[in-house]
């Protein structure tokens, strides 16, 4: 038997945390960090030795299987293809850099709790992504917000207890509709004749098309919340103005992805019929949140509650990108997964600096921060125009590949997603003039730079988006071979083109003639 | 008139019962003729030794069940000239109800908490706040009654869930209720409160146990028979008068709704559970649903299984009533008692979204579960988290005995974060979060009844589980996250004997959230009631 690659990946996050839950528990103590950053590093090792073997193109991979629940069909079920594999890595890298970044977040009170729950998100993340079985993927989908709900109801701003709870009600709801549609896969499955769980059975049966809409229904509603997309998405901002900032990005780059991965991985791959049939419902819904994010990011006056409104911009893409069913539009959708987690981690890190400093997440509360601080400053700029789709930053090649298949699918559904971009570059910008720019106020003349724990966390984000931006082909070349596998079971192929591009003269008349 | 034929009983077969009986008469001689200063002991190790007892010989008697030939699906005998039916539900059920006796014998005999008294009263005749009952209090004295009279109740639940005839069933029914009234008075603080919730349970009980009597009347007018078996040729063949069938199975489902506290005949459940001395609420709230629980299966699936297209509308209607009636409701209450009551009758709710996904075996698929097994699973899930939770409730105390205002118990965790950590535990179980045992619990109920097509019912559920988790969630954060109270309660110490019953739920609850193949295999290896 090879090496249980998988069961490593949540395995060691999760001895982790249950490793630093016994540490001892006084405020400030350096070794519960010390504990976390090893293990969260580890993981970040056992990733990159799982993925130097993967076969890119292999389908899936790594697999291990073993009953778990022999009544209900349900196995103990993990595998990875290229989708799972880019998550992964994602997850991985991001979480030691929140570790590094959040040092001192959790000093004031019970510092060792805030890491262990740390990993505990980290090891229940990595577990949805790997997981190949229905049941064990709702199991470990729900076990993410307990680890979530006590970061945010822990640590953070005054009304963090609310925020909490507001976030953990939104998130049990859509779990349970989910539920509903988890059994009737179960119930479809037994009148089949083998109640099973394992995803390659369900995706091999044939499911009639008005079960596979109710189905759906209750899938969607669920990875919409998560995600989040309008008008299910009102705990995102209260949740992420409340949070820390190491809260946020595991929140909004990590757990919220989940949302969009399961509507790859549940209602594209196992429902595709339906997900057809509500194709223009769930376009306009993305168009909404596209357009309707950006316009209340931009009317905020608190940083983190812009941030967190940018992403739900963001998201809008990403399910455009998912349900216009083309290889641009889905791989754009999954590299867009990735490179919004790169910079939102990144603009989330350092806004969470400038808080930290300032003690206020008020835009307008200062001015000229940029003259004291210049790398906090610039770095910010990066992170912030990678947000708003700078060619040469790793985002603009996802919302590019968005963009063309929105086009593709229909003129107007193009029309309106690209107003987003003038949009984001308002935000974005008015968010760096009003804060960085113009005389330094008194309140922050004495403001440090960055040091160099807080460097550590987010050059390597700067890294990635800078990277990505010229060279994307690593992720692409893993991302395609998924997308093709997904749309070639839709039974969905790319639109010809109205006017072919033909490279040689003497066919020219019968292309241009299509 | 044939002559009357002497049955022939193997006693092994019934002998849990009759060893539970035996010992609770036992009970009541050592409490006539044991020296007070003894009593207490004795009592304790005759009502655990009994009990265990019962508990082995009841493996024994289901490793025999399972060596006969089998009729039909189920295993096991109709023993007492057909009057009681030992078969794999009863064997199971009798095993659930003596593991939760024993946990609650183990609550009622706590003494830490109230100062080396347990938390009955000490004279139940004595007039509250009268000098006589100060006198009892002064000496130290104790109704050590208890302890037999739950034996009755156990093993009249355990005659219940057994009864395979309507007059057998009525008898238990009356023996496992009467020492509950009784119980449900005795409580040492707030003796009024608990003298009413005792009187209301009994004149609301005896009502509804009139009008099961009175079905019964109906239903044997219809089919000529008490014992379910020839009531189900009855209905099978459609013998009699229908209408006289409906309304008695209307009047019995009366009474059994009345007994599992589903809605409209809920009303006594926030009361009681509030008014009894909590060992006797945690007791009765996991011990007689799952007893109740057992009678119903056997009547509606054993009976009137054929006639399933006039009762499972009902229960769709009951069910969801049920349900959201207890949600909402609990969502209102201000004293944590009353909101695990109104839990209780939610939880009532999702096991009837169990009983009405009966399907034939013929609509099953190999491996699918049944709705007998998914119900029987449920039981388990629910009895152990109440009772730990209830247990929980008895340590949260300030000077007048135990604080149940839930703004009293506002940050808990802070003084003591493991009881509060196995209340929430408990509270998650019963929200069904995953990698509990509620969530698989819940899991296979809803199952069952959605490859039953009863969607409806489902997704009120789902609603109904929504609003659960709010009122479940709202608790935990006033435990974890909110400032204690200046003059709040504390968590008193209990002795070993508390302490055991809370982790053994916290056990049940884990486990059986992680791994819970093995209790849904043995469910399903019950099989079917033998008629």
């Amino acid at each position: 038997m090879s090496f249980p690659w998988l069961t490593a990946l949540v395995l060691v996050p999760l001895v982790g945390a249950a490793v630093i839950a016994f540490l001892p528990k006084t405020p400030a103590a350096a070794l519960p960090k010390r504990v976390a950053l090893a293990f969260s590093g580890a993981t970040l090792v056992v990733a990159a030795a799982m993925a130097s073997q993967y076969r890119v193109g292999g389908g899936w991979q790594f697999e291990e299987v073993h009953q778990w629940i022999n009544s209900f069909g349900v196995h103990y079920a993990l595998g990875v293809d290229g989708l799972g594999l880019v998550m992964v890595l994602l997850t991985a890298l991001l979480v030691p850099l929140v570790v590094v970044a959040s040092w001192h977040d959790a000093d004031e009170r019970n510092t060792a709790s805030f890491f262990a729950w740390v990993l505990g998100l980290e090891a229940a993340s990595m577990a949805v992504f790997l997981a190949t079985d229905v049941f064990l993927f709702y199991v470990v989908f729900e076990a993410t917000l307990i680890p979530a709900y006590f970061l945010i109801g822990g640590w953070g701003g005054s009304q963090r207890s609310r925020a909490a709870v507001k976030f953990l009600l939104y998130q049990l709801a859509g779990g349970l509709i989910m539920l509903l549609s988890v059994i009737g896969l179960y119930v479809v499955s037994a009148n089949a004749g083998h109640p099973t769980y394992l995803l390659s059975d369900l995706a091999a049966m044939d499911i009639d098309p008005t079960t596979q809409r109710w189905l759906f229904v209750g899938f969607f509603i669920a990875f919409a919340i998560k995600a989040p997309m309008f008008p299910v998405h009102t705990w995102l901002a209260d949740t992420t103005a409340q949070a820390t900032s190491g809260t946020n990005v595991l929140l909004v780059c990590v757990l919220d992805k989940i949302g969009t991965f399961g509507m790859l991985r549940f209602c594209l791959g196992l429902l595709p019929d339906a997900s057809q049939w509500a194709t223009p419902f769930v376009v306009v819904l993305a168009l909404i949140s596209i357009v309707y994010g950006a316009l209340v990011a931009i009317g905020q006056s608190d940083v983190m509650r812009l941030i967190g409104l940018t992403s739900l911009s963001h998201f809008g893409f990403i399910v455009l990108g998912i349900f216009v069913f083309s290889t641009q539009g889905g791989t754009g959708a999954v590299l867009y997964m990735v490179n919004h987690g790169i910079s939102t981690a990144a603009m989330f890190l350092v806004a969470g600096y400038l808080v930290k400093r300032t003690g206020t997440a008020q835009i307008g509360a200062y001015t000229g921060v940029e003259k004291v601080t210049p790398v906090l400053a610039g770095i910010f700029l990066v992170a912030g125009l990678a947000a708003c789709g700078l060619p040469g930053l790793s985002p603009f090649v996802s919302e590019f590949l968005v963009l063309v298949s929105a086009f593709q699918h229909a003129w107007w559904v193009g029309a309106v997603a690209v107003t987003a971009i003038v949009l984001a570059a308002i935000y974005v910008l008015w968010l760096y003039q009003r804060t960085m720019t113009g005389p330094t106020s008194e309140s922050v003349s004495g403001l440090k730079d960055l040091n160099r724990r807080e460097l550590i966390a987010v050059v390597p984000l700067i890294a990635a988006l800078l990277v990505f931006g010229f060279y994307p082909k690593p992720l692409l070349d893993t991302i395609n071979p998924y997308v093709k596998d997904t749309l070639t079971q839709i039974g969905v192929s790319d639109p010809v083109p109205a006017v072919s591009f033909v490279t040689h003269a003497g066919a020219d008349e019968e292309g241009g003639s299509q | 008139m044939s002559d009357f034929v002497k049955p022939t009983i193997d006693y092994f077969q019934i002998s849990p019962m009759l060893i539970v009986f035996g010992v609770a008469c036992l009970g009541v001689l050592a409490e006539a003729f044991l020296p007070r200063s003894l009593r207490h002991l004795a009592q304790l190790l005759l009502t655990l030794g009994g009990i265990v007892v019962a508990l082995v010989v009841t493996v024994l008697v289901a490793g025999r069940a399972d060596k006969v030939a089998e009729t039909g699906t189920g295993r096991g005998w109709l023993t007492l000239n057909g009057a009681v039916s030992v078969d794999g539900p009863a064997l199971f059920l009798w095993g659930l109800l003596l593991v939760l006796g024993l946990a609650g014998a183990l609550l009622f005999a706590e003494r830490e908490l109230e100062g080396g008294l347990s938390a009955f009263s000490g004279q139940a005749a004595s007039v509250p706040g009268s000098e006589a009952e100060r006198i009892a209090n002064e000496r130290g004295w104790e109704h050590t009654e208890v302890f037999p009279l739950m034996l009755f109740a156990l093993g009249g639940m355990m005659a219940f869930v057994a009864a395979n005839d309507l007059l057998t069933m009525f008898v238990a029914l009356e023996v496992l209720s009467l020492p509950l009234y009784l119980l449900c008075g005795l409580a040492r603080r707030r003796r009024l409160i608990s003298q009413e919730a005792a009187l209301k349970y009994f004149l609301l009980g005896a009502f509804s146990s009139g009008f099961f009597i009175y079905g019964v009347a109906l239903v044997y007018g219809f089919a000529g028979s008490m014992q379910l078996g020839a009531i189900n040729e009855a209905v099978r063949n459609d013998a009699g008068n229908h209408g006289l069938l409906l309304t008695g199975l209307g009047m019995m489902s009366v009474g059994l709704f009345f007994k599992v506290g589903a809605a409209p005949f809920h009303a006594w459940t926030p009361d009681v559970y509030q008014g009894a001395p909590t060992p006797v609420t945690a007791f009765m709230a996991a011990a007689t649903k799952a007893a109740a629980f057992g009678a119903i299966l056997r009547v509606f699936y054993v009976a009137f299984g054929s006639e399933r297209w006039s009762w499972q509308p009902m229960l769709w209607v009951i069910a969801v009533l049920t349900m959201l009636v207890g949600a909402v409701l609990a969502v209102t209450q201000t004293d944590i008692k009353r909101m695990l009551a109104y839990s209780s009758v939610a939880h009532t709710g999702f096991l009837l979204t169990g009983v009405l996904g009966l399907q034939s075996a013929g609509q099953l698929a190999t491996g699918q579960v049944t709705s007998l097994q998914a119900v029987l699973f449920y039981l388990v899930t629910y009895g152990f988290a109440t009772l730990g939770a209830f247990a929980v409730v008895g340590l949260v105390r300030d000077a007048s005995g135990e604080a149940t205002t839930l703004a009293s118990w506002a940050g808990l965790a802070k003084k003591s974060p493991l009881v509060a950590g196995a209340f929430a535990l408990f509270l998650l179980g019963m929200a069904g979060i995953p990698l509990t045992s509620g969530f698989v619990g819940k899991w296979a109920v809803f199952a069952s009844a959605l490859a039953a097509g009863a969607w409806p019912v489902v997704v009120a559920a789902i609603l109904a589980s929504i609003i659960a988790a709010f009122f479940y969630i709202r608790v935990i954060v006033l435990m974890f996250f909110s400032d204690p109270l200046p003059d709040g309660p504390a968590v008193a110490i209990p002795s070993i004997l508390t302490a055991i019953t809370i982790a053994l739920g916290v056990a049940v609850t884990v486990v059986l959230g992680v791994i819970p193949g093995p209790l849904l295999d043995l469910a399903a290896r019950a099989g079917e009631f033998i008629r």
